[in-house]
């Protein structure tokens, strides 16, 4: 290991503190001492816990010194995307909605982490209500890209993603609607995981659309985020250890699908994308390309499907205090008033024929691999992205590779897949069978060493 | 619904934003509009019931597309 300890991964580290080689309250510090250095630059996090989290990795410490070892995330400094309950401590939402705010107890999701030994060290910013794709819309200011700071992590989950990327938690966890895992892991340079939708529990979260909300992790590894989404899901298994060996990437089916997906594509986003394939292609992967027929349907039938229920949920606040809320959010949720019912059920409709789609489109591939964002991390504040010279809106620009499987609930993940010449990452996404969360992670783990120069 | 009614229904969304003094919401009625229609021209419970195709010629059997080839459905955002 030559970098320092907290940037490595949980699967190195967790051997090493498990043995007594490392002290959490050594890598929860050095968490926290980047917090100190970087975050007033960044603004990845809303709320930082640096007492609560020496206390915490201080007695984990003092249980390995007793012989107890709750497995590999014992000891270990997590932070939580800030619409996640951990008990104690205000859920902002990155919102001013919810000053005052402070959960009375823990999301399941954090509860099941604590007691696999994580150290929570604080609460990372995201975009309003992750109403928003950039972490540009924030009641406690806009994240940073760690690579360019004039250019947005990606959203909502922006926080989670910068804080690992800077050492500031080796893990996080976010929340994902229309892909707010994977575009900040994909703007940033991580891993982001979106599960089958309803393999983990979204109690004690603050939704969005509760028919499209996934929480998954966001980590330096796909075996730590693997590692992650078991203790998450409150398997026994979580306590494998080491985790199972990843599947052989030769033999390895991959299905392409390139119309509507690769119409509108940055030409150095592309440029990698095609490396990749070349790469995983030269280390025995097999490609076929496949069709999901309605996929150009996406953008209509998202915005019909998400937008009366996040109308809905904020029906009552958005009524006492709209002053409250950052503009572009409010209005977002004010435009969801006025959509018709019929046409909700309407995609409701819609989105069982694209789940037909994407299954078939999977029938004979271990898994589907597309770029997780059509273009680099764009300018904060920007509403227009120059996309093959036409002007494209940077909200559609970011949900347009991720948005689909929010709709038909397949798993989903993005992997780092090198940068553009300016340093700015690009990612690799793949998309599994719907109830196979493993069987995409295995496969993503047959790819990930082979998707970097 | 034909595109008259949609538009009615813009006319009427719009008139209401501007009594709440919210005309700022206007463009993202309109992106609307154009998602709501993007979204109607696909007979969805059609193509729900259509049999599925084998794999890997999933284009084929599924109706509808043709009535709305080269047009780009809307997100309901703004461009």
């Amino acid at each position: 290991m030559t970098a320092p300890l907290h940037f490595h991964t949980i699967t190195e580290l967790a051997p090493l503190v498990a043995a007594g080689h490392i002290r959490s309250e050594v890598l929860t510090r050095s968490c926290l001492a980047e917090i100190a250095a970087h975050d007033d630059a960044l603004r990845a996090f809303i709320t930082v816990l640096g007492d609560d989290a020496l206390a915490q990795a201080r007695a984990l410490d003092a249980e390995i010194a007793a012989g107890r070892c709750r497995g590999p995330l014992h000891g270990i400094p997590i932070s939580l995307k800030d619409l996640i309950d951990q008990r104690g401590v205000p859920t902002t939402a990155a919102s001013r909605v919810r000053e005052g705010h402070v959960a009375a107890g823990d999301a399941t999701v954090t509860a099941r982490l604590r007691e696999a030994g994580a150290v929570f060290v604080g609460k990372t910013n995201l975009h309003e209500f992750a109403f928003g794709t950039t972490s540009d819309d924030s009641a406690y200011g806009a994240v940073h890209n760690p690579h360019d700071p004039e250019r947005s992590p990606g959203g909502s989950s922006g926080g989670s993603a910068v804080a690992i990327v800077t050492g500031m938690s080796i893990a996080s966890i976010g929340t994902d609607t229309g892909g707010s895992i994977r575009i900040p892991s994909a703007a940033c340079g991580t891993v982001g995981l979106k599960p089958t939708w309803g393999e983990l529990p979204c109690d004690g979260i603050v939704p969005l659309s509760r028919s499209l909300d996934h929480v998954g992790p966001l980590a330096r590894s796909v075996a730590d985020a693997w590692l992650l989404y078991l203790v998450m899901r409150g398997d026994a298994t979580a306590a494998r250890w080491p985790l199972p060996m990843r599947r052989a990437t030769r033999g390895l089916r991959l299905g392409i699908p390139r119309a509507y997906f690769h119409d509108m594509l940055d030409d150095e986003v592309r440029g990698r994308f095609a490396e990749s394939l070349t790469w995983l292609r030269q280390a025995g992967a097999e490609m076929v390309d496949v069709t999901i027929p309605h996929a150009a349907w996406t953008a209509p039938v998202y915005s019909h499907a998400s937008l009366p229920e996040a109308s809905a949920y904020h029906a009552a606040t958005i009524a006492a205090c709209p002053e409250r809320y950052t503009p572009n959010v409010r209005l977002r949720i004010e435009t969801g008033r006025y959509l018709l019912a019929e046409d909700h059920a309407r995609a409701q409709i819609a989105r069982e024929v694209l789940r037909a789609d994407v299954d078939r489109a999977l029938a004979g591939c271990d898994a589907l691999a597309l770029p997780t964002l059509p273009i680099p991390a764009p300018p904060i504040g920007a509403g227009t992205v120059d996309v093959a010279g036409t002007p494209e809106s940077v909200r559609s620009m970011m949900l347009r590779l991720t948005q689909l499987f929010n709709l038909t609930g397949h798993p989903a993940i993005s992997i780092p897949a090198g940068s553009t010449e300016a340093g700015l990452p690009c990612g690799f996404q793949l998309v599994g069978r719907r109830h196979d969360t493993e069987g995409l992670l295995a496969a993503a783990a047959a790819c990930e060493p082979h998707l970097t120069a | 619904m034909s595109d008259w009614l949609i538009e009615d229904w813009l006319a009427s969304a719009c008139a209401d934003a501007d009594r709440r003094g919210l005309p700022g919401l206007k463009p993202l009625l309109s992106a609307l509009a154009d998602a709501t229609r993007a979204l109607r021209a696909v007979d969805w419970y059609e193509a729900l019931s259509a049999t599925p195709p084998a794999w890997p010629s999933a284009t084929r059997g599924l109706p509808a597309l043709s009535a709305v080839e080269g047009k780009t459905p809307g997100d309901g955002e703004p461009r």
